[in-house]
């Protein structure tokens, strides 16, 4: 069994979903109710195998890719098709193959117009297949291949499915991702030339910029490639102007998707492929992806404190809390960026789940302006609670997953990575302490006024608000369930990532100039750009002045 | 002197009849297909499309044959060169020629227009193609390049009813006579610097040195101006929206494709053949060509309100980025393989995507009496499997994974990334930008089609006919096999016609 598994889980894992789609397509459109069933069916086998991978997976190897595949693809550009899993992977194909069956089981009854159940269920069983695919490729042009290969559902999803103005909003995210990845495509291949790589296999590239010493103004530009690529993905400010949009227009299962998923991405990117490969011209762009991180939560939770629109107030909260998540990966430390994947993790449970309510309460009231709405503890209590309980969560309270995403990301810009001015990131993590109060204040107030009170006029008789039923349930209650059991327990993240990271990131970032020798350091052969000359000569001036 | 050249009997060349086997199976078609009109006339026409289908099919089993045979092989003094290269391209222009004819069926009979002399016509430049794949002398250049041009003008005005189609025809003639002049002034040139007219002693004359290089020079940019008109390259490109809108559309699609492809395989004997040595001349040429090609083109493409003319803007665009890998080809040997693989590849995906995008246009335009953009809304409502095939197709142009069309742009960046040049890098960097326009317009394309309300057209009940299914098939089929297994068209484009000129 475990050969089996070692061999062809991933496999399996990647493209049954494009297996199930490919069965749906043969069959007639109006068979409406065969199509659910098989799309569940495949859904659940997913996560069926996702769940087999966990059990065998060697959870006191984190740091080794499991599971590995190596087998030859397009031999011509040196190119193969590698997937692997990790400590940093694994968490992040969890959460996809579990979101994906509770988006089927939520849509199960309610199918945004133009209806369609087919070619619905078959755009997010595709999409499935692209998002577990770039979160185990583990070679260059296999993951840009998945990468792109979620653009097309996703486009579709909200051109078709989507709110009043999905034209627009449909290109506008298709075409700020693709003019990102296009430019990460140029930055990978140039690495490639110029490392001199024999594959495209992340760690064979790893090795070579080491070994070839790759120019230091190469690897800055390089770096930029990758970052707008990641960047726009993630979304980071200034680039993030596509999320409102597409969210707000998106149906309600493709918010949840791409809020649960498809930002993750971006974020992955920069954990697995830009800064493991090129740490020296990471050091450098550190302080200005913190920056924008820094922006961008304050700039979101300003804008979100603006909107009068629920389901956009949600979208700018994503920008604020993918910011925290960025800020965390900008320290460049262990302790940062196991943050940013709890982050990542939290903030595609709690985000998902406050965009199906948002889908659901628009489904009842037949609008999200938020004054408009009101008294939902009144007629509808469950999603009332529920919708608290989520603000709560996203907003960071201890006990709840948020809490682990934001409150160690703060933590880790106190001290960053070697290389990283000190000062610069302590102001950092002030700005992003006053981000979380700014959270408190749009989600409280968004409750206060979406959920206290007295229904207004317009619905206060209205029939067709009722409570919570029973598919919403079924679709919910596995999300805030882990919601809660990430709270209180959140070293279930941890426990996978932090071996993964660990080894992820050059000694150089992480050593502790504090604890070690002259000639321990000296030992790493560190270039300077880490500034352990500096920190080491300090050290020393300190010890002899005393 | 001339009693020496009545002296001199005429003595045959020594022909391997192997290695022109495909040349002469494709013209005994083209010369039964005409004889049987002469003959038959009106009896023999419902058998014409078939015959010629069959024909061209049949011209594949002697390349099969030169294909596992392997050896290269050279006839006529190095004119006729039948190598590898040649031998991936043909299949190209065969199968896209096959695709053509499955196209043109029904569009020709439902027109009432002349049928035999189309497919004797459409086999006579399919014939100059497959010749142009094997020249490697300025005078087998000339003469492919005219039996391919010439029977093509004639089928641009195929559509004899129509003035927009004369006007096509006559346009298209012009241009490209005009086109072959200047070529033709600069291997005059070439010829007159160099003493002979075979690449490869081009090649050597240049290598030594002993001919002049601003004439040289010279002689190359014509050469390259006229196949840039040949490649429907910006600054002249002009003639491409006028002649696609005016042609009969199957014509279009071959145009567009093979015409397109026949330039470039001469392009490519002429730069790695013939003019390698002198990449400082055609190197900046390419660049500009390239650059402006897919800026101009794609901007153009944005405001058309035409399907036709929009895959013709979309059409100049796409030889933009093609021909971008030979700007750096020069580099060195190896990045100029790559330019070439690059650029057969490209070539081979772009046929399959692009024939591709017009079965589908000349499909609905059957349902829909039209070609305007906005008669395509909502196609999605009542062609659902049409749609999802045009959405292949144009997102395969635009470069999206796992659809042929990534892979075909990733060999161009990948050369452009190698060759390790500022210019290089540049050109990606515009290429990349470009590679987002280009989906603007392909996106809205199919956003119109899957999320529009239908605009309200006629539709007439024609049944798709089983020559343009199958003609579907074949191009959804390889576009996506290219896409997910690109190891299938690398393996055949891994070419090289350096080793040759050396």
């Amino acid at each position: 069994m475990e050969n089996l598994l070692d061999s062809w889980g991933l496999t399996v894992i990647t493209f049954s979903p494009l297996l199930g789609a490919l069965v749906m397509f043969l069959l007639p459109k109006e068979k409406e109710q065969e199509h659910k069933v098989i799309a569940l069916v495949t859904s659940i086998w997913v996560a069926f195998v996702g769940l087999i991978l966990l059990i065998w997976f060697d959870l006191d190897a984190t740091d080794r890719l499991q599971y590995v595949v190596d087998k030859s693809w397009i031999e011509a550009i040196h190119s193969r098709y590698v997937v692997g899993l990790d400590g940093i992977s694994l968490p992040l194909v969890l959460l996809t193959v579990l979101i994906v069956p509770l988006c089927i089981v939520y849509s199960w009854n309610h199918f945004p117009e133009p209806k369609n159940p087919k070619t619905f269920l078959i755009l997010i069983l595709v999409l499935e297949t692209g998002m577990i695919g770039t979160f185990v490729a583990q070679d260059m042009v296999l993951f840009f291949v998945f990468f792109e290969v979620v653009l097309l559902p996703m486009f579709f999803m909200i051109a078709v499915w989507g709110g009043p103005n999905r034209r627009y909003a449909s290109l506008k995210f298709f075409l700020y991702t693709l003019f990102g990845s296009a430019l990460m495509l140029v930055s990978f291949l140039s690495l490639f030339f110029l490392t001199g790589a024999e594959s495209f296999v992340f760690t064979e590239i790893a090795d070579n910029v080491v070994a070839n010493a790759v120019s230091r103004t190469a690897q800055l530009w390089i770096f930029g490639g990758m970052f707008l690529g990641f960047g726009i993905k993630v979304p980071m400010f200034p680039f993030h102007t596509w999320l409102p949009d597409a969210h707000t227009e998106a149906p309600t299962v493709g918010s949840v998707i791409l809020a649960a998923v498809l930002l993750k991405l971006g974020t992955y990117g920069f954990v697995r492929i830009a800064i493991p490969l090129l740490p020296e011209a990471a050091v450098e762009w550190a302080p200005w992806i913190g920056l924008l991180a820094v922006i961008g939560i304050i700039y979101g939770a300003f804008c979100c404190l603006a909107q009068t629109d629920m389901k956009r107030l949600i979208a700018f909260s994503s920008v604020a809390h993918m910011g925290f998540v960025m800020l965390g990966i900008s320290t460049l430390t262990d302790f940062g960026i196991n943050a940013a994947i709890m982050g990542m993790v939290a903030h595609g449970l709690i985000t998902g789940m406050l965009f199906f309510l948002a889908g659901s309460m628009k489904e009842r009231y037949h609008t999200l302006e938020i004054k408009r709405l009101g008294g939902l503890l009144v007629q509808a209590p469950k999603m009332g609670w529920i919708l608290g309980f989520c603000a709560m969560a996203s907003l960071g309270l201890p006990g709840l997953a948020g809490f682990w995403g934001e409150f160690p990301a703060i933590l880790s810009a106190y001290n960053p990575a070697n290389g990283l001015p000190v000062e610069t990131f302590r102001t950092f993590m002030v700005v992003a302490a006053l981000g979380t109060v700014l959270a408190a204040g749009y989600l409280l107030w968004l409750l206060q006024r979406a959920a206290f009170g007295t229904p207004k006029d317009e619905f206060a008789e209205d029939p067709n608000i009722h409570d919570t039923t029973k598919t919403e349930w079924i679709a919910w209650a596995p999300l805030l369930a882990l919601i809660l059991a990430l709270g209180i327990y959140p070293n279930l993240v941890f426990r996978t990532t932090d071996g993964a990271v660990d080894a992820s990131l050059t000694p150089c970032l992480t050593i502790d100039v504090n604890k070690l020798s002259h000639e321990e350091i000296k030992s790493a052969h560190c270039p300077e750009v880490y500034g352990l000359e500096d920190h080491d000569s300090d050290h020393h001036a300190a010890s002899k002045g005393s | 002197m001339t009693s020496n050249l009545v002296i001199v009997a005429f003595e045959r060349p020594a022909i391997d009849w192997h290695a022109v086997a495909p040349e002469i199976v494709l013209l005994s078609v083209g010369v039964l297909v005409t004889l049987l009109d002469i003959l038959f006339l009106e009896k023999a026409r419902p058998y014409m499309a078939a015959l010629s289908g069959l024909g061209i099919l049949a011209t594949a089993i002697p390349l099969l044959t030169l294909g596992i045979d392997g050896n290269d092989r050279i006839l006529f003094d190095g004119a006729y060169v039948v190598d590898d290269f040649s031998l991936v391209l043909k299949a190209v222009f065969l199968l896209a020629g096959y695709v053509v004819v499955l196209l043109s069926t029904n569009y020709i009979v439902d027109g009432d227009y002349w049928e035999s002399e189309y497919y004797g016509l459409l086999l006579a430049s399919l014939m100059g193609m497959v010749m142009m794949a094997s020249s490697r002398d300025l005078i087998s250049v000339f003469v492919a390049l005219e039996l391919l041009s010439i029977p093509a003008y004639l089928m641009v005005a195929w559509r004899k009813r129509d003035p927009k189609s004369n006007e096509a025809g006559l346009k298209y003639y012009l241009m490209g006579v005009f086109a072959s002049a200047v070529m033709l002034y600069g291997m005059s040139l070439l010829f007159g610097v160099s003493g002979t007219t075979v690449l490869s002693g081009i090649a050597d004359s240049i290598q030594s040195g002993n001919a002049s290089s601003s004439v040289m020079t010279l002689g190359i940019v014509f050469v390259v101006a006229g196949f840039a008109f040949k490649v429907s390259a910006v600054p002249f490109h002009t003639w491409a929206p006028d002649v696609y809108e005016g042609a009969p559309t199957p014509v279009t699609a071959f145009l567009s494709v093979s015409s397109k492809t026949a330039g470039f395989v001469a392009l490519l004997a002429l730069i790695f053949v013939g003019f390698y040595e002198l990449s400082n001349v055609w190197e900046p040429l390419i660049w500009v060509l390239s650059a402006l090609s897919m800026t101009v083109g794609n901007l153009i493409a944005l405001r058309q309100k035409n399907i036709v003319r929009l895959m013709a803007y979309s059409g100049v665009a796409q030889t933009g980025f093609m021909i971008a890998p030979l700007a750096v080809a020069g580099h060195s040997l190896t990045t100029g393989d790559q330019a070439l693989s690059a650029v057969i590849t490209y070539l081979a995906i772009y046929a399959a995507m692009n024939l591709g995008a017009f079965a589908v246009i000349i499909t609905l335009a059957r349902r829909t009496g039209t070609a305007e953009i906005d008669s395509f809304a909502g196609a999605f409502h009542f062609a659902p499997g049409l749609t999802v095939a045009m959405t292949i197709f144009l997102f395969s142009l635009a470069g999206i994974p796992p659809l042929g069309g990534w892979f075909a742009k990733f060999e161009v960046f990948r050369v452009l990334a190698t060759a390790g040049e500022t210019w290089g890098y540049l050109l990606a960097v515009v290429a990349a930008i470009n590679s987002v326009i280009a989906l603007f317009y392909y996106a809205s394309i199919a956003r119109k089609m899957w999320a529009d309300e239908s605009a309200g057209v006629d539709l007439n009940q024609v049944d798709i006919t089983p020559s343009l299914v199958s003609a579907l098939g074949i191009c959804v089929i390889v576009t996506l096999l290219f896409g997910i297994f690109p190891q299938l068209v690398a393996r055949f484009t891994e070419v090289s016609l350096l080793a040759l000129g050396a």
